[in-house]
């Protein structure tokens, strides 16, 4: 007996030995390759590059830019493209998606069936090939002058789309965040009246401070006298002047990441929602709750707790694919770091690089969506 | 419903009275279905006009006002049409290009049967029947005959090298080999993953995050661009190897995670029940554990599949001809150049029938693997 439980430590010890050795003896083989290889190809390593002038044009960027600044600036204005369609796409995707998924359950047949249909084309063909496609539809889109004009300051033409603008500064930024403020505080106190009200059961009302916190935006705007007048764009000679213009490549990588995304979301909210056994609607109907409060307290809550996995690797998924905007030019991170390799020849750096930011990004996202997923079971006790 | 009791024969009046059921029945259909309330009615006449609209004006583009050939390399009848009617005339003109790539025209039929090939194992796969010991042999026979068509070199047929091989079989390639060879790989980081070796275990949980964390294209520059960094100098492996080597590391990390949800989902009587028998690790595993587990997890193994077959088009970026960039490539011909749409058309034809495929079958999976 003593016997066969040393021989089970021993092979399970032997195991460990032999996996780990192979595995660090190929690593040590791979480094002393590659270092080798530098050396003959007199390629550098290490970051320094990033201090250096990057002396690439990049287009379409929300920092202000240019080719003068250094690789660590490019790299920056990089990120801030990739976040800017992954969180943007994120949010659409995610509306898009939980319509589509409700359409998919309507009674209405013909609405169920062209919901099933929009999901199963979108999701058989690959994403690569709908965002080229989006992308040639864009490019085949008349010029500024012939643009198409869906509503007043709305142009869709083959310089991108163009959407009225409101002024950004420092007076618009400081509503924002005392909205945000007011947000936060609202929801603290909720939390905290939920709790005294556990403790008496007396009921307490919530909206009076409401009421009072969304002044508080309000006054912040008011007494800074913040201009929010919006600026329609028109068109002067052969481009737009005002407005805020998406780029054609912009536009067409977030319709193809929204709309591919939303087919899979929208399979993950109807599944969500089937999951709620019909015995729960029907139990909390017959004790007189609403329609209304069953939905939010009880369908809601249950429903979630079976979306919310699946739905957090949608959101990866969508983030990783924001990577596919090398493939029409939309300068990502991917795509400058790619530029980078080919100027500097640094191609472990640059790639390491791309890989770092995606695995900070992709685990912010998943910290983020664990910590919510907890807080959801939280809520179902 | 009215069965062929109710009717006595060869009276119309009655015949008439099945006609008028069979109205009846398509009225409370049409009611209950689409017309149910006010609002419904109003969403199913918004929708009808709505589609009605989308339909007229894509089969006035794709079918009446579409040019289906042209005289030569001649397109000038299809850019008069330019955004009126499609240039269909392309398909007929680039399909042997777009399926085959530059593989030597005369020589194309050994593609083709390797695609068929692919297909007829695909098939033969998907069947219960044939879920046996014997399917791996006619899967290692089957990728060998297909290597011999592709290659050539012995038997009698020419050797071509993999560069100029491409399209539709290059595709099918990169997916069955990735999967074929991720599969195992899969099963031993699951198993790894599950282990009570703590080495091991943080070994192929580093794996799997590390490949999962990132996007495809990043491992995919790797493969193209830091790969020949990695090797001894003088050796090099050819690019659609590299590609190839990058996707069945790619597959193995997405398919463990398939399967250990499988592994999971087996109650732990069963590894109980096989230690009893004084079964060792891995007869327990390959005898008792793994066939339940694989077979839990089919429907999401199927839309792993599906998804794996949809990424190999990102070999396009690091420039290796497989569907999606030979079709990219065809319309490069400066005559053809305006007609791009009609062109990913047909090669999202060829994606769709294929994962459409899949997911049908997964979808049957699932419904005969549920209970009652």
């Amino acid at each position: 007996m003593r016997f066969s439980l040393r021989d089970e430590k021993v092979k399970g010890l032997i195991w460990q030995v032999v996996v780990v050795g192979v595995t660090v003896a190929i690593v040590a083989w791979l480094w002393s390759n590659t270092t080798h290889n530098l050396a003959v190809r007199r390629i550098s390593t290490g970051f320094a590059f990033l201090g250096r002038e990057a002396g690439m044009p990049i287009v379409d960027t929300w920092l202000p830019y240019s080719p003068r600044d250094t690789y660590f600036w490019a790299f920056l204005v990089g990120i801030v493209n990739t976040l800017r369609v992954a969180v943007i796409g994120i949010v659409l995707a995610t509306v898009l998606g939980t319509l589509v998924g409700i359409a998919r359950l309507s009674s209405n047949w013909l609405l169920s069936r062209l919901a099933a249909v929009y999901v199963e084309v979108l999701r058989d063909i690959p994403l690569l090939l709908q965002l080229l496609f989006w992308y040639v539809l864009m490019q085949g889109l008349p010029g500024a002058r012939a643009a198409w004009k869906p509503i007043d300051g709305v142009f869709l033409s083959n310089r991108g789309l163009v959407i009225p603008s409101i002024p950004t500064g420092a007076g618009q930024l400081s509503v924002l965040l005392a909205a945000v403020l007011a947000l936060v505080a609202f929801y603290v106190l909720r939390r905290s009246l939920t709790a005294r009200q556990m403790q008496d059961g007396r009921v307490r009302r919530l909206w009076p401070y409401a009421l009072v916190l969304a002044m508080l935006p309000v006054l912040v705007s008011w007494s800074l006298g913040v201009s929010w007048t919006v600026t329609l764009p028109e068109l002067r000679g052969f481009n737009f002047a005002g407005g805020w213009t998406l780029s054609p490549e912009y536009f067409s990588l977030l319709i193809a990441l929204v709309t591919y995304t939303s087919a899979f979301i929208a399979e993950i909210v109807r599944s969500g929602i089937q999951a709620v056994s019909k015995g729960q609607w029907d139990a909390a109907r017959a004790l007189g709750l609403s329609r209304g409060f069953v939905l939010r307290q009880i369908v809601l809550p249950q429903a979630l707790r079976v979306i919310i996995p699946p739905m957090t690797s949608q959101y990866l998924n969508l983030t990783k694919n924001s990577s596919l905007a090398v493939a029409i030019g939309y300068q990502d991170i991917v795509s400058i770091a790619n530029t980078t390799l080919n100027q500097t020849g640094q191609a472990i750096d640059a790639i390491a690089l791309i890989m770092l930011v995606f695995l900070t990004i992709s685990l912010s996202i998943s910290l983020f969506m664990n910590w919510y997923n907890a807080h959801i079971a939280l809520v179902e006790r | 419903m009215t069965s062929a009791t109710d009717m006595p024969q060869g009276s119309r009046s009655l015949i008439s009275r099945s006609d008028r059921h069979a109205i009846d029945r398509a009225l409370r259909w049409l009611r209950a279905n689409l017309f149910s309330s006010i609002f419904s009615s109003i969403t199913t006449l918004i929708l009808i006009f709505l589609l009605a609209k989308m339909l007229f004006g894509l089969a006035q583009w794709g079918i009446w006002d579409a040019v289906w050939s042209v005289p030569g390399n001649n397109t000038s009848e299809c850019r008069a049409l330019r955004g009126i009617g499609a240039c269909w005339a392309v398909i007929p003109e680039k399909f042997r290009f777009i399926l085959f790539g530059s593989y030597p025209f005369d020589q194309q039929w050994r593609p083709a049967s390797a695609t068929l090939i692919f297909i007829v194992l695909f098939y033969l796969s998907s069947r219960r029947v044939w879920w046996r010991r014997e399917l791996t042999y006619v899967w290692v026979s089957a990728l060998a005959l297909i290597s011999v068509l592709m290659w050539g070199g012995v038997f009698g047929l020419s050797f071509v090298s993999q560069d100029r091989w491409g399209g539709l079989p290059v595709t099918l390639i990169l997916a069955t080999f990735g999967l074929a060879f991720g599969f195992p790989l899969g099963i031993a980081v699951a198993l790894g993953r599950r282990s009570k070796l703590p080495a091991i275990r943080s070994l192929c949980i580093l794996y799997v995050e590390l490949i999962r964390g990132v996007p495809l294209i990043s491992l995919l520059f790797m493969a193209s661009v830091m790969f020949p960094l990695f090797m001894p100098e003088g050796f090099n492996l050819d690019k659609l190897l590299r590609a190839q080597i990058a996707f069945i590391l790619y597959a193995g990390a997405y398919l463990a995670e398939v399967i250990r949800g499988g592994l999971q989902a087996i109650p732990v009587g069963q590894q109980e029940a096989a230690d009893a028998l004084g079964l060792s690790y891995w007869q327990k595993n390959r005898l008792v554990i793994l066939p339940q587990a694989i077979r839990h997890v089919i429907p999401p193994l199927v839309n792993t599949f599906i998804a794996f077959f949809k990424d190999t088009s990102l070999v396009l970026i690091i420039g290796i001809f497989d569907l999606l960039t030979t079709a990219k490539t065809a319309i490069i011909d400066p005559a053809w150049q305006s007609f791009s749409v009609e062109v990913y058309i047909f090669v999202a034809l060829i994606y769709f029938a294929f994962c459409f495929a899949m997911s049908r079958y997964s979808r049957q999976l699932e419904a005969q693997s549920r209970p009652g």
